[in-house]
C-alpha cells in the first residue's frame, strides 16, 4: 500500500533574497540564508493533534509547572510510564506524572503536599493527551529572596 | 472505491472533547440565535427530541431530569476542529472531497482492497485519538453506496464504526436496509411518488426499469438509480466549486423597528459578505437586500420586502457593498414593523480577475484594494472587524442570543480550557 501525502496548501515562509545592490558588492550572507527559528516548529510537531490548556494549582510544582502555566498537549503521543499527562478520572481533568511499574498505575504530584493516585478500574481514568511542553510568563514566577 | 467519513454528532462532539463529563449524556446544539435543535446525540435522541425542534419547545422536565446539556453554536470552535479532522485524514488518502464541515469523501481507488478495511479503522482511531472526534465510515463503489452504508454502520451499530459493501450480496443486504426516503439525493416529492408505486426500499426502487426512471424522475433520478446500481455517476469536487451566490442574514436576538439599529446589523452582514468574496477572489455585481418581520408571530403587522441592486462594476470591497446594502435597505423600510431578519445576498459572482471595468467608473479601484487588503491584514492579526466602517457600529444590539455559548477552546488564548491540578 502506498500512502501519498496530500498537499494541505500551507503558507511556507521563505527566506527573501533581494539582491539588487545597483552598485557595489553582492551580500556576503546571501549564500548561507537560513528560516529563522520558529518555536512552532520547535513545540509542535503534529499540529492537529496539539491543544494549549492554562493550569490553576500547585500540585505539579516541582515538575517544573507553576500556577497558570500553559500547556502543551499532544494527543497523537501513545502515553508511556513517566510522562507528564492530562488525564481525564470521572468527569475531571487534572495534570499528574503517569506511572506504570509492577505496583499498578498511578497518577502522581510533583509536590510533596499531595499523595499519588492508584487507579483503578472503576475510576475510568483516561490519558487525554501528553503534555510535551511548558510555557511560562516569567512575570508569574516570583522569589522570596530580598535582593 | 468510494469512502465517506461522517463525523457523528459532530458539534455535540466537539463540545465534548473539553467536557469529558458529557460523555454518555445528552447534548443538544441549538442553532444560530439558540434557536432550534440543530444536533444531538444518541441520548438527546433517545429522550424524544428531535432535530429542528425549537428550543422553547423542548420540554423543560424532560431537560431537567435527564440532566441535558444544551450549547448554543461555537462555529468558531467546530471550524477548527473539523479542519483538524480533514488535516489528519489527508494524512492517510492521496485524494479528499471535503462534503461539508463534519462529512469527506475519500477516493481509495489506489489502494488494494485487503487494505481498505484495516486503513478505514486506522483512520477511526486516528481522528479519534488525536482529536477526539468520533467518526463512521461507509464505503462502496459509489458516492450514493457509500453514504448508505455510513448510514448502515451508524444505525446498526455493527462493524465498529466503519461498513464496506463490496459483494453484490453485501450492497443488497444495505438496500434492503434503507427506506427510499432516506437515500442520499432524493427529494420529498420523488420519495413520496415511489412510495405511492409501492417502492419501499433502495432495493425495490433499482429493480424498476431504467426507462420508467428515466421519465418519472428525469436525469437526476437515473444518475441515483445508476449510482445504486454501483455505476459511479457524480463526479469528484476536490476543489470546491467557487460559489454561485453569498449570502449573510440573520433573525436578530429580540425583534427591532428603528432603522438605524437594522443598518448597523446589515453593514455587519454586508461587511461579512464583502469579506468572503475576497477570501474566495471573487467579486459580485448583483446585490439583495431582504427584511422581513416573524411569521410566526400573528399578532404582529406582517412586512416583507426585498430588492436587487445592479452594481455598475463588480465589487468585493467592504465600503461599496456596505454602501449598495444601505442603499438598498433604505428603498424598502418602512416604519412601524417588528422586524426579525434582515440580510444581504450578492450574486453574478464573477473571478476577481474578470472584473469588467465600466466606462464612467470613478471609482479609485486600485486604492479600494489596497485598503481592503490592509484591512484584511489588521484583521488577521487582531481579530475580526478589529478595523471596520462606522456604520458597523459597536453596540450590536441586533446581536444573536448566544446564551449557552462554549469557549473557543482552540483559536482564543483567553479561552483556553482551564485545568485546576
Amino acid at each position: 500500500m502506498k500512502l501519498v501525502r496530500v498537499g494541505v496548501g500551507q503558507p511556507c515562509a521563505l527566506p527573501l533574497m533581494n539582491d539588487s545592490v545597483p552598485a557595489g558588492f553582492p551580500s556576503p550572507a546571501t549564500d548561507h540564508v537560513e528560516d529563522r527559528i520558529d518555536l512552532n516548529d520547535l513545540i509542535i510537531k503534529h499540529p492537529s493533534a496539539t491543544f494549549f490548556i492554562r493550569v490553576e494549582g500547585d500540585s505539579m510544582k516541582d515538575a517544573f509547572i507553576p500556577e497558570h502555566a500553559l500547556l502543551v498537549i499532544d494527543r497523537s503521543i501513545k502515553p508511556v510510564s513517566n510522562n507528564i499527562v492530562l488525564a481525564v478520572i470521572g468527569d475531571e481533568f487534572t495534570v499528574k506524572r503517569y506511572v506504570v511499574n509492577s505496583k499498578g498505575t498511578f497518577l502522581y504530584p510533583a509536590n510533596k503536599k499531595y499523595k499519588a493516585l492508584q487507579i483503578t478500574e472503576e475510576m475510568n481514568m483516561k490519558v487525554w493527551g501528553v503534555v510535551t511542553h511548558i510555557i511560562i510568563d516569567t512575570k508569574v514566577l516570583h522569589d522570596d529572596r530580598d535582593y | 472505491m468510494i469512502g465517506i467519513i461522517d463525523c457523528n454528532s459532530f458539534y455535540a462532539s466537539c463540545e465534548r472533547i473539553f467536557q469529558p463529563k458529557l460523555e454518555g449524556k445528552p447534548v443538544i446544539v441549538l442553532s444560530n440565535n439558540d434557536g432550534c435543535a440543530i444536533a444531538l446525540t444518541d441520548e438527546a435522541k433517545a429522550l424524544g427530541i428531535k432535530m429542528g425542534t425549537p428550543a422553547h419547545y423542548i420540554d423543560k422536565d424532560v431537560l431537567l431530569k435527564n440532566n441535558v446539556t444544551m450549547f448554543s453554536s461555537n462555529y468558531t470552535l467546530y471550524g477548527d476542529i473539523s479542519k483538524r479532522v480533514t488535516d489528519t485524514i489527508g494524512e492517510f488518502v492521496p485524494r479528499m472531497e471535503i462534503y461539508s464541515i463534519d462529512e469527506a469523501f475519500i477516493d481509495l481507488s489506489g489502494i488494494a482492497m485487503k487494505d481498505i478495511e484495516p486503513l478505514a479503522h486506522k483512520i477511526r482511531q486516528t481522528i479519534k485519538q488525536h482529536i477526539g472526534i468520533p467518526v463512521t465510515i461507509g464505503i462502496a463503489k459509489t458516492k450514493t453506496l457509500a453514504k448508505l452504508c455510513n448510514r448502515f454502520a451508524k444505525k446498526t451499530k455493527k462493524d465498529g464504526g466503519v461498513h464496506i459493501a463490496t459483494t453484490q450480496q453485501q450492497v443488497d443486504e444495505v438496500l434492503h436496509f434503507t427506506q427510499i426516503g432516506d437515500v442520499w439525493g432524493i427529494g420529498a416529492q420523488h420519495a413520496k411518488m415511489l412510495q405511492l408505486h409501492k417502492i419501499k426500499t433502495a432495493y425495490d426502487f433499482i429493480q424498476l426499469p431504467q426507462q420508467w426512471v428515466l421519465k418519472e424522475m428525469t436525469v437526476v433520478g437515473l444518475r441515483m438509480y445508476r449510482e445504486l446500481m454501483q455505476q459511479a455517476s457524480i463526479k469528484w469536487e476536490f476543489q470546491p466549486p467557487r460559489k454561485k451566490n453569498i449570502a449573510t442574514g440573520r433573525s436578530f436576538g429580540k425583534l427591532l423597528s428603528d432603522a438605524p439599529t437594522i443598518a448597523e446589523a446589515l453593514s455587519n452582514y454586508a461587511g461579512n459578505v464583502a469579506l468572503k468574496l475576497r477570501q474566495e477572489k471573487s467579486c459580485a455585481k448583483a446585490l439583495t437586500v431582504f427584511l422581513n418581520t416573524n411569521p410566526f408571530r400573528p399578532e404582529d403587522k406582517q412586512y416583507a420586502r426585498s430588492i436587487t441592486l445592479e452594481l455598475p462594476v463588480a465589487t468585493n470591497s467592504t465600503n461599496e457593498i456596505v454602501a449598495y446594502a444601505l442603499k438598498g435597505f433604505h428603498y424598502i423600510y418602512a416604519e412601524g414593523y417588528n422586524f426579525l431578519k434582515v440580510g444581504v445576498n450578492v450574486g453574478e459572482i464573477v473571478p476577481e480577475e474578470n472584473v469588467q471595468i465600466g466606462l464612467f467608473d470613478e471609482t479609485d479601484r486600485d486604492k479600494n484594494n489596497k485598503v481592503m487588503k490592509a484591512l484584511d491584514t489588521i484583521n488577521n492579526i487582531y481579530g475580526r472587524d478589529t478595523v471596520r466602517l462606522a456604520v458597523q457600529g459597536f453596540e450590536k444590539k441586533w446581536k444573536m442570543r448566544q446564551a449557552r455559548l462554549s469557549n473557543r477552546y482552540t483559536t482564543n488564548i483567553n479561552q483556553l480550557l482551564t485545568v485546576k491540578i
